[in-house]
């Protein structure tokens, strides 16, 4: 038994500036499968706290299952996994699956606002499914929130109209401060600037600069610019496989594994 | 081993139970559903079987009072009635829906589009009065033309959507292969498109057809029935689901019960198209995957 | 269609003009026809049976969208077609041996037991009439409603699922926001549901009673409009009659005309509704 235990903290993929950092995810042995196929093999991976994490990787390489599993959002896909996410000390699937998504919030790659909801609504609508509902306070909660996603100078005078009103860069910016108004601890995000031009991926990367003084981030992305400017680690995979994870400094300028230093080239994917 | 919080989780508890009350709620509404279906398909069996008999099929009906007897005149009725109702609605509705795919992408497409769906929402009895208006006035009696009419109007819209729908999945590629042989457009639709899509075309005909085997509303007063043996499209005809109801309104018991086992044929003969419609579809699928 | 039903009617329409819509008197041997107890026989057994339909009808939609795998959906789904291709004559004919006596020995008994003083449970209990129509009806709506409605959801991005999960919301709460999306498609599925309810006509006939007459209890008979066509169509010996009965089919016409139109431009409006980001 001890010895299982031993291989597995070996296994697990560390970076030496990261030996000091406290770690608020532990990822060990990770597969996740839809069906019969494997998606995710055998993924070991510490992440440290208030620190923003990329996820690169070609397309179809897993990126996206391992960020939804990490909220257990797999399981809306009818995903299986197995393996150990240790969060704040708690392997995830114990957790109840309503407990751990407020804790572990989700940004996705096509804005979602609730189009039947008001932009208020919208920003309080996590807030009001835990039975939140002293007026006041939300009011604070909706200014704080939309300021902190750099939205509120935008929409303050739009809080009552549809958050379908909004153009696609500010849909993104209201489901981000959607998911920060419920206080989450870590933010999960799943290529969120993707759908968006560039400007407003401009915006949406000064604002993961700023959310990392309070949050985990972990982003996936295919655009190698883009975790290159805003991560501080960066975890490449491939074929479902973890590669190589690293310092994003690291990565980008010499990185280990030949795969990697071929898809950052661009010579594949 | 829960996760510390500072949202108040006083409610949590309440949103649990909730979400299992409307969730098990959901479950019975599917169970409660199915009640029905198991209900009439017991009775229907299990009633219509004692008078299921040879003479059943081939005997035409007895005097009230005399035992045995059989509705083949109203089999055969019903026969003849969808075979009228589909020579006229089969084409009219490959036709519009041909139409509507193929060069109907324009304000006046959308508005048969439209007219077409509301169509299909008209209570069978008023296209009863209808046809009743157009054929049964002018011709100044009762006739299997006339039912078989009322029942084409009932059939156009499925055949038309399903016709419109299926002429869609054929990929634009083909169309351009024939365009591009110099082969006009309308003979293009004819041979490749069409040809194509025929397999989805026939399960929405017979969709349509078995759907007009089971009306009785709009054969009232456009086909009445007969008594006897008729196959005279411009006589009055028999027909199972007017046999039904007039069986089951009446107060002799052995009508009663011969209308359980018209009912059952009915039912059988509609399973037997809906078969037919299965393998259709099912072959399909096997083709194009 | 509309027309050539009222070149034929219009000898009523000059006879009773407004008069036949709200007049309670339908006698044919007088050839007094007034629609008012047929207009509301329809209207009333229509709107109960939604009562009992749309939470129904709704219930297995959101478990066939929602909740069921992906291994029954398709069987329920089967099922619940299969409801709906029952011919309507069948249903009478179940309603005729099965229910009425079910509701006339049992369910009414027991009804009037229960609540003696209700003005709903006057009367004797024949077991034909509007409660019987009104369950038979409900039976039949039931596998339109919940047909439409599971596209309907169907139809409802999935990320809109994902959002509310992603803020930790439970299965009924992701269900809530789903329906909040979808609200005006099913509204238009229930509509469509009432339209067929409103023109449905053997079942029907076969157990309200057809007893031209306005009567609060559910347990007394009473007459829709496609019922008297389907009864006195055939015997309706003048041609003030029958131009009567011509009209009565024009006004379900007209009626059933309006309810579709409103409910496909809502179930069409559903998916365009709202334009979410470019994509």
């Amino acid at each position: 038994m001890e010895v299982i235990e031993k291989t597995k903290t070996e296994n697990i993929t560390k970076t030496e500036s990261m030996i000091h950092q406290p770690i608020k995810i532990s990822v060990q042995n990770l597969s996740a499968y839809f069906g019969k196929s494997q998606v995710l093999k055998n993924i070991s991976i510490d992440i440290p706290e208030k620190k923003v994490l990329a996820i690169i990787g070609p397309s179809g390489c897993g990126k996206s299952t391992f960020l939804r599993s990490i909220n257990r959002m797999h399981e809306v896909a009818r995903g299986t996994i197995t393996g150990k996410i240790i969060f704040d000390g708690e392997d995830v699937m114990k957790v109840d699956p309503v407990y751990l998504r407020r804790k572990i919030g989700m940004v996705f790659q096509k804005p979602n606002p609730f189009p039947t909801m008001s932009v208020f609504n919208n920003v309080v609508a996590g807030l009001k499914l835990n039975g939140f509902r002293n007026r006041k306070a939300l009011k604070e909660i909706v200014e704080k929130t939309l300021k902190q996603a750099a939205l509120w100078d935008e929409v303050k005078d739009m809080l009552n109209k549809s958050g379908a009103n909004l153009s696609g860069g500010q849909q993104q910016r209201l489901c981000i401060a959607r998911t920060i108004a419920i206080n989450p601890e870590v933010i999960l995000m799943d290529e969120p600037a993707s759908a968006l031009d560039p400007i407003s991926t401009a915006k949406i990367e000064e604002l993961i600069f700023e959310l990392k003084k309070d949050y985990t981030i972990i982003i996936v992305t295919h655009n190698m610019q883009q975790a290159a400017r805003v991560s501080d680690y960066t975890a490449f995979f491939y074929m479902g496989e973890l590669i190589e994870f690293s310092d994003t400094k690291k990565m980008f300028t010499a990185p280990v594994k030949k795969q990697t230093e071929d898809y950052i080239t661009g010579r594949f994917g | 081993m829960e996760i510390k919080s500072n949202v108040k989780n006083f409610s949590f508890y309440r949103r649990k139970t909730s979400n299992i009350i409307m969730l098990t709620f959901s479950l019975l509404a599917a169970l409660v559903t199915l009640i029905p279906l198991i209900f009439i398909f017991y009775y229907t069996i299990s009633k219509g079987i004692t008078y299921l008999n040879l003479n059943f099929f081939t005997k035409l009906p007895t005097p009230v009072g005399e035992s045995g007897g059989g509705m083949v005149n109203a089999i055969v009725g019903t026969l003849i009635l969808i075979a009228i109702g589909g020579g006229i609605g089969i084409p009219v509705g490959i036709f519009t829906g041909t139409y509507l795919s193929e060069f109907g992408h324009n304000k006046f497409g959308s508005i048969v589009r439209f007219l077409t769906d509301v169509l299909s929402g008209i209570p069978s009895i008023v296209v009863g009065v209808v046809a009743y208006t157009l054929v049964v006035v002018p011709m100044k009696h009762f006739s299997a033309l006339a039912g078989g009419v009322a029942l084409a109007i009932l059939m156009i819209p499925t055949i038309t959507r399903t016709t419109e729908e299926m002429i869609k999945l054929v990929p634009q590629s083909y169309r351009e292969a024939g365009l591009a042989l110099g082969i006009p457009k309308w003979k293009t639709t004819l041979l490749i498109v069409l040809k194509t899509a025929w397999k989805g075309i026939a399960t929405g005909i017979l969709l349509g057809l078995s759907r007009a085997a089971g009306e009785t509303a709009p054969l009232l007063f456009t086909a009445l029935d007969n008594r006897f043996w008729s196959t005279n499209v411009f006589q009055p005809i028999a027909s199972l689901t007017v046999y039904i109801y007039q069986y089951a309104s009446a107060p002799y018991k052995d009508w009663n019960d011969q209308a359980w086992t018209a009912a059952l044929v009915l039912i059988i003969l509609i399973s037997l198209l809906s078969l037919i419609f299965r393998i259709i579809t099912r072959s399909k699928y096997k083709t194009t995957n | 269609m509309g027309w050539e039903m009222y070149t034929n009617s219009v000898l009523s329409i000059r006879k009773f003009g407004f008069g036949f819509l709200t007049s309670t008197t339908w006698d044919p041997f007088s050839q007094v026809f007034g629609a008012l107890p047929m207009i509301y026989g329809t209207l009333i057994s229509s709107l109960l049976s939604l009562i009992i339909a749309i939470p129904l009808g709704l219930g297995v939609a959101v478990f066939l969208s929602e909740l069921a795998p992906a291994w029954l959906e398709k069987p329920l789904s089967f099922l619940t077609e299969l409801l709906a291709g029952i011919p309507s004559v069948i249903y009478g004919l179940w309603g005729i041996f099965v229910l009425v006596p079910w509701l006339r020995d049992t369910v009414e008994p027991f009804l009037q037991n229960k609540f003696p003083n209700s003005p709903f449970f006057q009367g004797a209990p024949y077991g034909f009439g509007m409660l019987a129509a009104a369950i038979i009806l409900s039976i039949m709506v039931l596998p339109i409603i919940s047909s439409i409605s599971r596209d309907v959801l169907k139809s409802v991005p999935n990320s809109q699922r994902e959002a509310a999960y992603a803020l930790g919301a439970t299965k009924w709460e992701v269900t809530k926001i789903v329906l909040s999306y979808a609200k005006s498609g099913l509204l238009g599925a229930i509509i469509l549901g009432l339209g067929r309810a409103i023109g449905e006509t053997m079942a029907v006939t076969m157990v309200i009673g057809n007893r031209p007459q306005i009567s609060a209890s559910l347990l007394d008979p009473g007459y829709t409009m496609a019922s008297v066509l389907a009864n006195e169509f055939t015997e309706a010996a003048s041609d003030l009659y029958l131009s009567s009965l011509i009209e009565l089919a024009l006004v379900l016409f007209i009626i059933t005309i309006i309810i579709n139109i409103f409910a496909r431009l809502l179930v069409w409006s559903t998916e365009r509704k709202w334009k979410l980001s470019p994509m």
